[in-house]
């Protein structure tokens, strides 16, 4: 059975995961442990006046209780963003202080001023609500636009009117000449919704400090162990590097929400030492609303230009990003280089300008989630690009072919070089899927009925893979963005993979093993992903960005090239014959069409027992790779939707959903196809149904599944999905990334949709029925004005 | 969730004597919004006696058209007896479209009276079909019973045993769920009695919880069609108004789904 590049290998992980036998952070019960619970600040903005921890520490069970003044009174560093940015002026970005557990103000409801720790769960729960904290309410802001206002409340003193920094990139004169001198103009203005992450597993840690070797472990719910280690110890000064040990086991979905150290972890490990304890602390789903960091929330003003034969000549955004209440690890890359990078859609543009303002609210801390910046610059690009074809009367996909980029590589004047695609050929496989050209028969037949039908259509791009390490560093970012991979090959033959890159729902453990089948022809049994674990694992920059595709497993090929060239060393020493003469496959190595043959094993056993090596050759076959990417990869795709809307009701009914991506090298289509259902849902649930609300004085209204709207079965329709494929030329196996894609393309198409179908463009994210029958009575109102 | 004592009674009296004893007691039928609130530590009872395992409030009679349910009887119990659908199959679908199998399972007919929740399906049903709901201290009619937002004309040590109503010659509901929790944004329950009276009741859209719609009803009275309704008019600002509907969307699909209610009846 081949079980290589291209198969429908099933997951090797589902066994466990579908048996209940995973093993999550929570799983975990070590000896002498205790559980944390935090005490949170109830207001959006207040001072803390006075901490009386007397009558929680008298309380049953309760073994300490620690506030924020002896955190960082030991030491303990503020929580950082790890990408600095500059402003227009270029004065660097201004970063406010976070410590781990506040110690004079609180700037969001969920703000940790203190933990209690106790024998129960229960226990440390009861205590903490017994810590007296007399605050002084302050007012706050919420909506990112407010915060920039003079008379707004200043949430960090070092952020004049919470702006954080004022940032551009492009030619702001030549787009704006250009646009000036368009022949037509569309401009939108956009709201990002915000979203909550809603990981299944919450985000959960346990801290281990062993007072004899003076030495921490750390299992916590992480989708990058090795950059939580480095962070932790080398910016909190928790623990030194080689003294900490991170863990992230099974991992119950991140999108996102779990690349950044919170303040539980911080604050476990340290009181960890303080106590002699190990220490436990599994998020409640209130505190994962309330503190997770959440994703989205831009407002923004979009200009497009069109010459008269339709080509585009400038595109000017001007977007404000609400970071909430501090800088998360790498907040100030999302709305920065991560998005406005994008806003050249698959287009070729000459001229794009756009002005990013980020600002302080009294709200919780906003970073990447599943998309991060991309979603953004597509739903920008995408509406305008639909609402255009409408003005000016022309199909919406005749204007988009008319603009693609057509010749590869291709520079676009914010910063990216898009290598290879063919944006057409996934125009036309989605038109002749979703039968476009059929459409107004089916709307004829949809009015039949009452039912207002629409058809949307978004052609997505986006950048995954990030990026050269040395490209980013100059960007800003405090990190390489390399991945690392070491194979070992047993004495039998069996292999190991050791990845730097870390799987939380993305079936490493089978697609990595692929690989290797591919190579050597061996059944993916007999190959084990080891991740997630810095004591077994060389230092990895973990996975997000869709990355571990196109980065971790180019690390795993290349080090699979020098396992490769040894084997047949070997075995050309073996066979008495030349090395360029082996070839291997089906798990022997041999001379093609002669009876020279050796089994995997054989050659494998031979490496370790050193019996019958080339001379001066080192025994043992074990080789490992660190793989820099020379560019971002480009995913690229056209999504079609079409609705039926209700008109009495304003429900919106997904009739039909089509796919068309542009992903490379697909390594097994059935995971492809499943991160693909999965965008979309997340982009579906964007679209329709999710939003996180706060209320004026920054309360969470939608802190639970009552009001937060998450996409269930009944919502979602059946998707069609296909490929168009352009191997990516930067990488050794030509793959692009696909995480992502889905939760990018998708929204766009569905609004676009949705208001072809009510006849209306000012609709916002989430298009709930309320939403839709409003502008529904609204654009009946317009017409019967007219 | 706070600690608290849990008892099982095993008849109405001895709840009754349970409650009493205890120093901050509360009834526990199906449990779906008591521990769900008791988990998120917004209540605090002190004991819990539990009311679902009394024989004796358990259960669906027909007797004729008249119809009685015990107190205890959970909405699948109710969404799956082919008897009751025989003779009153819009009350079977109504409980089908509570929450999901987890709480029709566990969540009671008397337990959402009880609770009144003001997009609760029931209350709806009760005030269209003029039920009686049956206590341990006396008999209530439907329209007397729903008092305000969460509130009932039940005392405190009151339980209901069972609720009864008699089958119209017409009756349906339709529901419109909340898209996170799936209660009723708006669920409206009609009914055409035999002497061509009509009652509907509405849930989830009133400020003040469930209610009945008079203009609508005599509309009905006169032609029972989804158009009978086309002059009639809702008061926007008579209906619930939240981050995720307003109350002139409300009062919409009050109209509408009375509309459809009146549609899909039989």
């Amino acid at each position: 059975m081949n079980e290589g590049i291209g198969a429908r290998v099933l997951r090797k992980e589902d066994k466990r995961f579908i048996t209940g036998e995973g093993r999550y952070t929570d799983d975990i019960v070590q000896p002498n442990q205790r559980y944390a619970s935090f005490v949170r600040s109830p207001y959006a903005h207040a001072k803390i006046k006075k901490i009386n921890k007397s009558a929680a520490e008298g309380m049953v069970g309760v073994e300490a209780v620690f506030d924020g003044k002896q955190l960082t009174g030991d030491g303990i560093g503020n929580i950082i963003c790890g990408w600095m940015i500059h402003s227009k002026d270029g004065s660097p970005m201004n970063m406010g202080v976070w410590s781990a557990l506040a110690t004079e103000t609180v700037r969001y409801v969920g703000d940790a001023v203190a933990v209690v720790v106790a024998d129960t769960a229960a226990n440390a729960k009861a205590a903490a609500e017994a810590v007296e904290v007399d605050y002084e309410e302050l007012p706050s802001v919420i909506k990112p636009d407010a915060a920039l206002e003079k008379s707004a409340p200043q949430i960090h003193d070092n952020a004049k009117n919470n702006l954080i920094f004022d940032w551009e990139i492009g030619e702001e004169k030549a787009t704006d000449d250009a646009i000036k001198g368009a022949a037509h103009v569309v401009e939108l203005d956009v709201t990002n919704n915000r979203l909550a992450p809603n990981a299944i597993e919450p985000r959960s840690a346990i801290a281990v400090y062993s007072k004899a070797e003076d030495h921490y472990t750390l299992y916590t719910t992480s989708q990058n162990p090795h950059v939580a280690r480095l962070v932790l110890s080398a910016f909190y000064q928790v623990a030194p590097e080689h003294k900490l040990r991170v863990v992230a086991p099974d991992v119950g979905g991140g999108f996102g929400s779990k690349i950044y150290i919170y303040p539980e972890e911080i604050v476990c490990l340290w009181a960890s030492m303080k106590t002699n304890c190990s220490i436990k602390w599994t998020a409640e789903r209130s505190e994962s609303f309330l503190t997770d960091a959440h994703g989205r929330d831009h407002v923004s003003n979009i200009k497009i230009g069109f010459d008269k034969n339709h080509k585009i000549v400038g595109l000017k955004v001007d977007t404000i990003a609400n970071l909430g209440a501090y800088m998360s690890l790498f907040s100030s890359c999302v709305p920065t280089y991560l998005y406005a990078t994008l806003l050249s859609g698959q287009y070729d543009i000459a001229n794009i300008h756009c002005n990013v303002r980020t600002v302080y609210t009294n709200t919780t801390p906003v970073d990447a989630y599943r998309g991060a910046g991309r979603p953004e610059a597509c739903y920008l690009v995408e509406r305008a690009m639909e609402t255009a074809a409408r003005q000016l009367g022309t199909s919406p996909a005749e204007l988009r072919r008319k603009n693609f980029v057509g010749s590869f590589p291709h520079q676009t004047p914010v910063i990216m070089n898009y290598d290879v695609g063919d944006f057409a050929a996934n125009l036309d496989a989605a038109i002749k899927a979703a039968d476009y050209g059929g459409f107004e028969t089916r709307r004829a037949e949809a009015a039949k009925v009452g039912k207002l039908r629409g058809i949307g259509m978004s052609s997505y791009i986006e950048a995954c893979g990030i990026a050269p390490s040395a490209a980013v560093g100059s960007l800003g970012a405090g990190v390489g963005l390399w991945e690392s991979a070491e194979v070992r090959v047993n004495p039998v033959g069996t292999v190991e993979i050791l990845t730097g890159s870390h799987s939380h729902g993305q079936g490493h453990e089978t697609t990595f093993a692929q690989l290797v089948c591919d190579r050597f022809g061996l059944p993916a049994d007999n190959v084990q992903v080891v991740h997630g674990d810095t004591d077994k694992v060389q230092f990895g920059m973990g996975t997000y960005g869709s990355r571990s595709g196109a980065v971790g497993m180019s690390a795993i090929a290349q080090a699979l090239d020098k396992v490769e060239i040894k084997a047949k060393k070997i075995g050309a020493h073996m066979l008495e014959v030349k090395e360029s003469d082996i070839v291997i496959e089906d798990g022997e190595v041999k001379v093609p069409g002669s009876n020279k043959v050796l089994g995997w094993h054989e050659v494998c056993l031979n490496a370790y027992t050193a019996h019958n090596l080339p001379e001066g050759m080192e025994p043992g076959l074990k080789e490992g790779s660190f793989y820099d990417p020379a560019n971002f990869t480009f995913p690229a795709g056209t999504y079609i939707c079409e609705v039926e809307v209700d008109p009495e009701t304003g429900h919106t009914d997904i009739v039909q959903f089509v796919a068309s991506d542009d992903f490379g090298t697909i390594v097994n289509p059935m995971i492809v196809e499943g991160q693909v259902h999965g965008g979309i849902a997340q982009g579906i649930g964007q679209a329709l149904l999710e939003e996180v609300v706060y209320d004026d004085n920054g309360q969470l209204l939608t802190g639970s599944y009552m009001d937060y709207a998450m996409p269930r079965a009944d919502d979602l329709p059946s998707y069609q999905v296909s490929h168009e494929s352009t191997p990516c030329p930067s990488n050794p196996l030509g793959i692009k990334g696909c995480g992502e894609a889905g939760a990018i393309g998708s929204p766009p198409a569905l609004i676009n949709a949705i208001t072809d179908a009510i006849g209306n463009n000012d609709l916002s994210m989430p298009a709930t029925p309320a939403k839709v029958w409003a502008a529904i009575q609204a654009a009946g109102t317009k017409q019967a004005a007219e | 969730m706070y600690e608290t004592k849990y008892h099982k009674a095993s008849s109405a009296d001895e709840a009754a004597r349970l409650l009493a004893a205890a120093e901050d007691g509360k009834f526990l039928s199906g449990g779906q919004t008591l521990l769900p609130t008791m988990k998120q530590r917004l209540a605090a009872p002190t004991d819990l006696v539990d009311l679902s395992q009394i024989d004796a409030m358990k259960g669906i009679t027909i007797d004729g058209k008249k119809i009685t349910i015990g107190a205890v009887t959970t909405h699948a119990e109710v969404a799956s007896s082919s008897e009751l659908r025989d003779v009153c199959h819009s009350i079977c679908d109504l409980a089908g479209m509570i929450g999901d199998p987890h709480v029709r399972n566990m969540g009671t007919i008397g337990g959402s009276i009880a609770n009144n929740d003001p997009a609760a399906d029931y209350p709806a049903a009760m005030m269209s079909l003029n039920a009686e709901i049956m206590t341990t201290k006396r008999t209530i009619a439907a329209d007397d019973f729903f008092v305000d937002l969460f509130e009932t004309a039940l005392e405190d040590d009151e339980i209901i045993t069972a609720i009864s109503y008699t089958v119209p010659s017409k009756c349906g509901y339709a529901k419109f769920p909340h898209p996170a929790s799936r209660y009723a944004m708006t669920g409206v329950f009609v009914s055409k009695n035999v002497d061509g009276t009509v009652r509907v009741g509405v849930t989830g859209a009133g400020a003040s919880g469930v209610f009945r719609h008079e203009g609508m009803e005599s509309a009905l009275a006169g032609t029972w069609t989804a158009d009978a309704l086309k002059d009639c008019t809702v008061d926007a600002n008579a209906m619930l108004s939240d981050i995720h509907a307003d109350g002139a969307y409300r009062a919409n699909l009050v109209k509408v789904l009375a509309g459809r209610a009146v549609a899909s009846s039989c």
